[in-house]
């Protein structure tokens, strides 16, 4: 089966910075992938790329066979391939139930040639209401029904990251990134929200994931790319990953750590 | 309630008139602030609901006023090359229409322009463009006549095919007019701000990164809604020509955007009905206080009240209103529940 996203040669570099120096990896359609790393290793960096909040200096994304160089943000969701974000994931001064209905923007184009239009001489009644409804059952779906008429920014920060969920499956997307979803979530939290990564699955939606939660992503992914400075380090099954000896390294940090100590140590001498 | 109270509003507006009196003086302060409110609504739909400051916002005022003013009176002007263009007196309604479109042109260029980097360049690109317009107005003399200012501007005259037409040369027709044009401009933002648009206006407003992700495209919903914004400024200001009866190139007066901006921010940006109290308020201030004070004092307490709304609801006054009507305490948040999607 050909790969729903591949990442080919991508490379990031702010001025002499390098974020991102050769990345490349595929991911199938309808697999659970996970994106891991130390902070800095340049997950974020590449979800911005494949998004496109950032071009690449080298390489190609391409989604569903379609290449995303030179796309904007809009016209990639527009492809289908949706993503949240890592911290702020919802529009905090509208209601639950108001952001999901601007995330259901795209979906209302198809109601008339001239939508504006329609809307001025109130001609889009029955396409609002869909909308509403459809409102409704997706966030009932994610079990956010409850706090509809909740203003986003007042929610707990667990559930503003399920509006940030809800507000990226309003797109319809084949594909959904999502960036550090349980970061900041408690453990029963984390399990609810792992449950949730699987339906969204079986609902036919390819999941490429970056997360610091080990447990959860060695639980939830069928297979795991590995970051570190920029570089692919390692990619195989939860299995292989744990027990890779560069990734061991780049996690524990053997020689970081190990520097580090004799630097307390001779600061303490010092002293 | 909340739908109720521009009706009454509106009701209070209609009939106010009959209340007051004839009184040519307030009609007239009545009329001059209508069409600045106007000017602030417009304003509003930039400042308020996509968060797009427009400090040159006096510019598609300017060019709807002169713009309709010229197609009223007709010019004959030499643009070099021994090109002449010699336009006849078309009648001022086709003059305001023309003046309205015209502006909307203007703000689809300024939009396209500046919406690609937005927040300051914006300001900024926008603050320049009134002052070129002003100093076109003030220097292409044959066109303009400058600083002499175009006069005998000819009153708007609405008419129908059969039914004879009707010029509006009174204060009080005038001030109809006004109302209605503005309950127009009204009712136009309040179903753009329902709609899917506006939605894409508020979600850019808040969270530009996650609007775009969702697929609202920045450019093409910030540039429709200046479109909209200077089309309506410049219908504002054709009424003002039409109103006056003569303008001059202070009709682009940065302090007039300054006034429109109080109006809104006083008001209660990103609220309907914001502008139209902040409008209110600081259109018909001057006109209270002028019996009972010297006009230094009156700028002094102009300023004073301005300060105490903006200290006592700094979101001002329409939301400040409704946060004390419906002022209740909020649940606390529950753990995360399950829904359907993970009950199992």
């Amino acid at each position: 089966m050909s790969p729903i996203l591949s990442v080919a040669h991508v490379g990031v570099r702010f001025g002499g910075l390098v974020a991102i120096a050769d990345l490349h990896f595929d991911v199938a359609e309808g697999e659970i992938v996970s994106l891991i790393g130390p902070n800095g290793a340049g997950k974020t960096t590449a979800f911005n790329v494949m998004t496109g909040f950032l071009k690449p200096s080298q390489g190609e994304v391409r989604f569903r066979g379609t290449p995303l160089r030179g796309l904007a943000p809009h016209e990639i969701t527009r492809l289908g391939l949706a993503r949240t974000f890592q911290r702020t994931s919802v529009f905090p001064d509208d209601t639950v139930f108001d952001n999901v209905m601007i995330g259901l923007h795209r979906h209302a184009a198809g109601t008339g040639r001239a939508p504006l239009l329609d809307a001025l001489v109130g001609r889009a009644g029955a396409g609002e209401r869909a909308l509403r409804e459809r409102a409704v059952a997706l966030l009932d779906w994610v079990g956010l029904g409850a706090r509809a008429q909740e203003r986003a920014g007042a929610l707990a920060y667990g559930e503003q990251r399920l509006v940030g969920v809800a507000l990226a499956l309003a797109t319809e997307p084949a594909m959904l990134l999502l960036d550090e979803p349980v970061s900041g979530m408690n453990a029963s939290e984390t399990r609810v929200f792992v449950r949730l990564i699987r339906q969204i699955r079986e609902r036919g939606v390819t999941i490429l994931l970056v997360e610091h939660d080990m447990p959860m992503v060695m639980e939830v992914s069928d297979r795991i790319v590995v970051l570190n400075y920029g570089r692919l380090i390692a990619a195989g099954p939860p299995a292989a990953i744990r027990s890779d000896p560069a990734v061991i390294e780049a996690y524990l940090g053997q020689g970081s750590a190990a520097r580090r100590a004799a630097a307390e140590a001779r600061e303490a001498a010092d002293a | 309630m909340s739908r109720l109270l521009p009706l009454a509003l509106l009701a209070g507006l209609v009939a106010l008139p009959l209340a007051l009196g004839a009184s040519p003086y307030l009609l007239n302060a009545l009329i001059v602030t209508g069409i600045l409110t106007i000017g602030a609504m417009s304003l509003n739909l930039l400042l308020g609901f996509t968060g797009q400051l427009s400090l040159g916002h006096i510019a598609f005022f300017g060019i709807g006023a002169y713009v309709s003013a010229l197609t009223s009176l007709g010019f004959d002007v030499e643009l070099g090359f021994g090109l002449r263009v010699v336009h006849e007196p078309w009648p001022a309604a086709i003059g305001f229409a023309l003046g309205t479109l015209a502006a909307g042109a203007c703000g689809w260029l300024i939009g396209r322009l500046s919406f690609r980097v937005r927040g300051a360049y914006f300001v900024i690109v926008t603050i320049s463009f009134a002052e070129v317009v002003r100093l076109v107005a003030l220097n292409w003399v044959e066109l303009t006549q400058g600083p002499l200012a175009l006069t005998g501007i000819p009153p708007i005259t609405l008419g129908l095919p059969g039914l004879g037409t009707w010029t509006l040369r009174t204060k009080l027709q005038n001030y109809y007019l006004v109302l209605a044009v503005g309950t127009l401009c009204w009712l136009v933002i309040a179903r753009l701000v329902g709609s899917r648009f506006g939605r894409a206006m508020r979600g850019l407003k808040e969270n530009e990164s996650l609007a775009l992700s969702v697929g609202i495209n920045a450019t093409r919903t910030l540039t429709v809604a200046a479109v909209i914004s200077a089309a309506m400024a410049g219908a504002a200001g054709s009424l003002y020509a039409h109103y006056l009866r003569i303008i001059d190139p202070d009709v682009f007066a940065f302090t007039t955007t300054v006034s429109m901006v109080i109006m809104v921010v006083a008001g209660g940006k990103g609220t309907l009905m914001g502008p139209v109290v902040g409008g209110l308020i600081f259109g018909l201030l001057p006109v209270a206080l002028r019996p009972v004070m010297a006009p230094e004092a009156q700028w002094i307490v102009y300023g004073l009240v301005l300060i105490v709304i903006l200290f006592v609801m700094p979101r001002g006054i329409v939301p400040g209103l409704a946060g004390l009507v419906r002022r209740r305490p909020s649940p606390p948040a529950p753990v995360l529940e399950p829904g359907p999607a993970v009950q199992r």
